[in-house]
């Protein structure tokens, strides 16, 4: 094990072929991040304690919900046979809605460590991300964790691994990330059979630009994975997006936190701030070099698909600049989030944003919040329909007429649908992804418009409309559909001091209905000393809550009621 | 006799002290003058199958040390508050007629050495209508109580026997009657509705019964059922079922208007007098007046003159008795939290509590805590309060705020409409310099 370096490390000292530059792998909970706390404390970038659970899950809601939502930077000085190897480790997040990091990852890497729990064996992502690796030719070191629970069968996954991906059961790495057993010999495989980057010195310089973070103070800080050559505090380099130039005001390398250094050098991983105050200066995929010495660029990114679709409006017009702020800054450090101006009769001027998937909105929504303070409506977004006549006609069926069936190979079907894009914008690709357990992917174009069979239904409380739950649906399911928003709604309103009638309804006809009752009696019996600190707490509460609702009519309606209306989960 | 009614549980001794209101400068908590003391007694003989005080059973005969630890406390907390003249003293809790008549006797004695306790000033013992304790009440009168609140609850056996009530109706009958004997005019009567097995027709009965024999001051209050007790236990898991939500309202509405019609006029959201009955010391409470709490458990609101304070502090006083006897005798009480109330929370306390009352607040009344803000400055611009006003469930007029006959059964829907307007009015007032000019209002 090296010694804790926290100073300044020489970054001249390693040579491109004493680099090692890789990502960890594996489908949710199978033990990245684990793995990840242990290799930093054996490098000595963190002091081994009690506390380093997750280290590089550095958002709030990260650590609420033990997922990683953002991939995270680690360089690590690893000694092995006497020689100083600079390993750069990069973490990344399981969920499928976030395969779209793993692939900018890969992008910077020369090898994975492919984690398998040593009970579950291979899942979905652990599939999906083996593709990735092994379609960007990647080294592929599979590592079999958690074999110090009590149902760990590392003989049966190592010949799982065998026949699913054709890689000898020898080659397969048994630790204990919670442990620390065995964590060695990952460190030492890294270096022995992870190749080093392909890039000189000499060259001149060249670095793509993998990732990024905004800092309210300094700027852009991009992370970017150096190609060639070397670059310096102070040199002016050129981003090829935009052909504008900047002066390097800082640069450092993750260890996990930044660590300032003067140069960088070809093969090396960090982070670079160049004043860049603008969103869009920073594009991922984009590649860095010095001002006098243009350099072909790399391949950039295929943008990330969006499946998920959403509106979001401010509470207030008022607060519209603040969440368009709040937006642009999370989206820099998001870019798979496709942002388009929207605006809605009711709820003014906002935006439609495609997300990668439900748990992408729902963390974003969340990130929104904690991070920014952003105070946000979420709805159905407004597909756009194209008006033949007075009324839209668009074909909708959740059925969808199958067009095509290709066989890619012994494992893997693909098949074409036609599909009425309103059928999928909320929660279609959840749910595909839930019934395959994951294994199913999915890609869409646009098909153009066709003719259909659809209404108009509205939501109407105590006979007021609700804008933001107008839905189109199918004439046959009108009925269900209407009955279960009101169901929703009856549960996410609370009572008030008045009867509140729930509808659905077609033009003027009520197709659905149900009834929050008036509250007949709603004041406490007994009002004395320790009571009235209690009450007092209770009022102050509920007083906060009434800030937050929306006013329809005169029924109050909590913020989240629009959502759990819109996530119709029928299990 | 000390050692044999003491192997006493515990009562809450809730003793407390009234302050006399005088209109001040910038708060009433510069105001030393009087408070409410509150003795918490902590023990009962059992628990009752709805309660969620703060009780304890005693195992060793400590009654003497309580006693002297409630008057030491007491006089710490007097001397701290710079209270100097007592309007009404409280016992309550778990079961002050546990407790020997001479302790009461001792406390009152205490509160009168360290502050003024006025010949009218109202001593209130909350009674458990045992046997025992009927047979108490003339001793307690000579103590010094003249006020006395029964603990009835319900005229039905077998409901008190589903309540955890240890005493019959009849027995609860015979106490109510010689409380009556000894202090006429000044004897309330607790009872509860909303209890299983009630049906508003029941209820009405029962009602009309108890108006024959009670006094001139009644409280009501909704059974609620409290996490962690047993009745609630017993409702979850299905053995013993409430009335439905409508109907304890309809039992409420009815005994409202029953009460009315003999006369007794409803002062509070449970609380009903005739021939001027009503209790001074509660109304107190609604009306923010300091009050101070003395023994385990017991709340208290008053400022700390004594070492210098200038707000209003919330204090509760250490629940366990063992740890509150020794933190009496190590420092002179056993004071667990203190929170000052800056003036949004105070007036929030005066809004809240007010409003409680039929009569609500007035606007001299407000002015007391609001001197720069009065009732229609604060409410009088709000859609919502006006939306309230004009549908009839809040009044406010020249005599002040409060709610109507309606308004006041849903007074805690309405009340946090009425906090966001407070905070929105008073929250910016905040920033201003609060420097008194000392000139009183």
């Amino acid at each position: 094990m090296a010694s804790t370096q926290t100073d300044t490390i020489d970054l001249s000292k390693f040579p491109v072929d004493r680099i090692r530059n890789f990502c960890i792998i594996a489908h949710i909970d199978h033990g990245k991040s684990t793995l990840a706390d242990r290799l930093l404390e054996m490098t000595g970038a963190i002091v081994k304690t009690q506390k380093n659970k997750q280290v590089l899950d550095k958002l709030q809601v990260e650590r609420e919900r033990g997922i990683t939502v953002k991939a995270q930077t680690a360089s690590l000085i690893y000694s092995h046979q006497g020689q100083q190897y600079l390993l750069n480790l990069i973490d990344t997040p399981g969920h499928v809605d976030f395969s779209y990091e793993v692939s900018r990852s890969i992008s910077a890497c020369q090898g994975v460590l492919l984690i398998v729990d040593a009970n579950q064996g291979i899942q979905a992502q652990t599939v999906a991300n083996f593709y990735l690796a092994f379609e960007a030719q990647l080294a592929i070191i599979p590592v079999i964790n958690k074999i110090d629970l009590k149902n760990a069968d590392p003989e049966r996954v190592a010949s799982q691994i065998e026949k699913v991906f054709d890689i000898p059961c020898n080659e397969c790495i048994r630790i204990s990330a919670k442990l620390g057993t065995n964590v060695e010999a990952v460190l030492q495989a890294v270096v022995d059979r992870i190749p080093p980057p392909v890039a000189s010195i000499d060259d001149p310089f060249k670095a793509l630009v993998f990732d990024s973070n905004f800092d309210h103070y300094r700027g852009v800080v991009a992370n970017i994975a150096v190609f060639g050559g070397r670059v310096r505090k102070g040199d002016r380099i050129v981003s090829a997006y935009l052909g504008k130039s900047y002066e390097v005001n800082e640069l450092g390398i993750l260890r996990p936190d930044e660590h300032p250094t003067q140069k960088l050098f070809a093969g090396q991983v960090g982070y670079m701030v160049t004043g860049m105050k603008d969103v869009k200066e920073a594009q991922i995929g984009d590649t860095l070099y010095l001002k006098e010495q243009p350099v072909e660029t790399l391949p950039g990114f295929k943008p990330a698909k969006a499946m998920v679709f959403a509106g979001m409006f401010p509470t207030d017009q008022s607060d519209y600049p603040g969440l368009r702020s709040a937006i642009e800054r999370l989206t820099l450090n998001d870019s798979s989030v496709t942002v388009q101006r929207d605006s809605s009769m009711a709820l003014g001027a906002g935006w439609r944003l495609g997300f990668l998937g439900l748990l992408h909105m729902e963390v974003f929504n969340q990130r929104l919040e904690q991070e920014y303070n952003a105070s946000v409506i979420v709805t159905a977004p407004t597909v756009p329909y194209k008006a033949v006549l007075s009324s839209p006609r668009l074909i909708k069926n959740r059925r969808g007429i199958q067009k095509n069936m290709v066989y890619i190979d012994d494992k893997r079907v693909m098949m074409k649908y036609l599909f009425p894009l309103n059928e999928i914008v909320v929660d279609f690709y959840d749910l595909l992804k839930s019934l395959s357990s994951g294994y199913a992917s999915f890609d869409y174009e646009n098909a153009g418009y066709q003719a259909a069979d659809l209404i108009k239904m509205n939501i109407l409380l105590n006979g007021q409309p609700v804008e933001e739950l107008i839905t189109i649906v199918h004439r046959g399911r009108a009925y269900s559909a209407g009955k279960a928003m009101c169901e929703r709604l009856q549960d996410s309103i609370p009572r008030q001091m008045f009867e509140i009638a729930v509808q659905a309804s077609i033009g003027s006809k009520v197709i659905a209905r149900e009834t929050i009752k008036a509250y007949r009696k709603n004041v406490l019996a007994k009002c004395y000393g320790g009571d009235i600190t209690r009450k007092m707490k209770l009022l102050k509460k509920q007083a906060e809550g009434k800030k937050k609702m929306r006013l329809i009519g005169n029924v109050e309606v909590p913020k989240d009621a629009f959502i759990n209306v819109l996530k119709r989960k029928d299990k | 006799c000390l050692g044999g009614l003491l192997t006493i549980r515990g009562t809450k001794k809730v003793l407390q002290i009234l302050e006399k209101s005088r209109k001040c400068a910038q708060n009433m908590s510069k105001s030393p003058s009087s408070s409410l003391p509150l003795l918490q007694w902590p023990y009962c003989l059992r628990r009752c199958s709805y309660c969620n005080f703060n009780k304890y059973i005693s195992r060793e005969d400590n009654d003497h040390i309580m006693t002297e630890c409630i008057q030491r406390e007491t006089e710490t907390l007097l001397r701290l508050s710079q209270v100097s003249c007592i309007t009404s003293v409280f016992f309550g809790g778990g079961t002050p007629s546990l407790a020997h008549p001479s302790t009461i006797a001792a406390v009152l004695q205490t509160v009168s050495r360290w502050a003024r306790l006025s010949d009218k000033a109202e001593v209130t013992l909350e009674v458990n209508p045992t046997p025992v304790g009927k047979s108490k009440l003339e001793d307690y009168c000579r103590a010094g109580v003249n006020r006395f609140s029964i603990g009835v609850q319900s005229l039905q056996d077998e409901d008190l026997k589903i309540l955890g009530r240890d005493h019959s109706s009849h027995q609860a009958l015979q106490t109510v009657e010689e409380a009556r004997r000894l202090c006429p005019g000044r004897v309330s009567v607790d009872v509860m509705f909303g209890r299983p097995k009630q049906s508003v027709e029941s209820w009405e009965n029962e009602l009309s019964e108890l108006l024959r024999v009670c006094d001139d001051h009644v409280s009501l209050y909704q059974l609620t059922l409290e996490r962690g007790t047993r009745l609630f236990k017993q409702v979850l898991g299905g053995e013993v079922t409430v009335p439905a939500e409508d109907v304890t309202a309809e039992m409420y509405r009815c005994a409202r208007r029953t009460l009315q019609q003999r006369g007794f006029l409803q002062y509070e959201v449970s609380n009903f007098a005739r021939h001027k009955a009503a209790s001074h010391h509660n109304t107190s409470y609604w009306k923010g007046r300091q009050y101070i709490g003395v023994g385990p458990g017991a709340h208290g609101r008053f400022v700390p003159l004594g070492e210098g304070g200038v707000h209003r502090e919330a204090r509760t006083q250490t629940l366990e008795p063992d740890v509150w006897i020794r933190e009496v005798r190590q420092r002179g009480h056993g004071t667990r939290r203190r929170i000052q109330l800056g003036h949004l929370e105070l007036l929030e306390e005066v809004l809240v509590m007010g409003l409680r009352m039929t009569d609500g607040i007035n606007h001299e009344h407000w002015e007391m805590f609001s001197p720069h803000l009065g009732l229609r400055e604060v409410f009088g611009t709000s859609r919502e309060v006006q939306e309230l006003l004009q549908s009839g469930q809040l009044i406010l007029d020249d005599r002040g705020l409060r709610c109507s006959w309606d308004g006041l059964v849903l007074l805690d829907s309405m009340l946090p409409a009425l906090l966001v307007e407070l905070e929105r009015q008073i929250g910016p007032s905040l920033q201003r310099d609060h420097h008194t000019d000392g000139s009183p209002h």
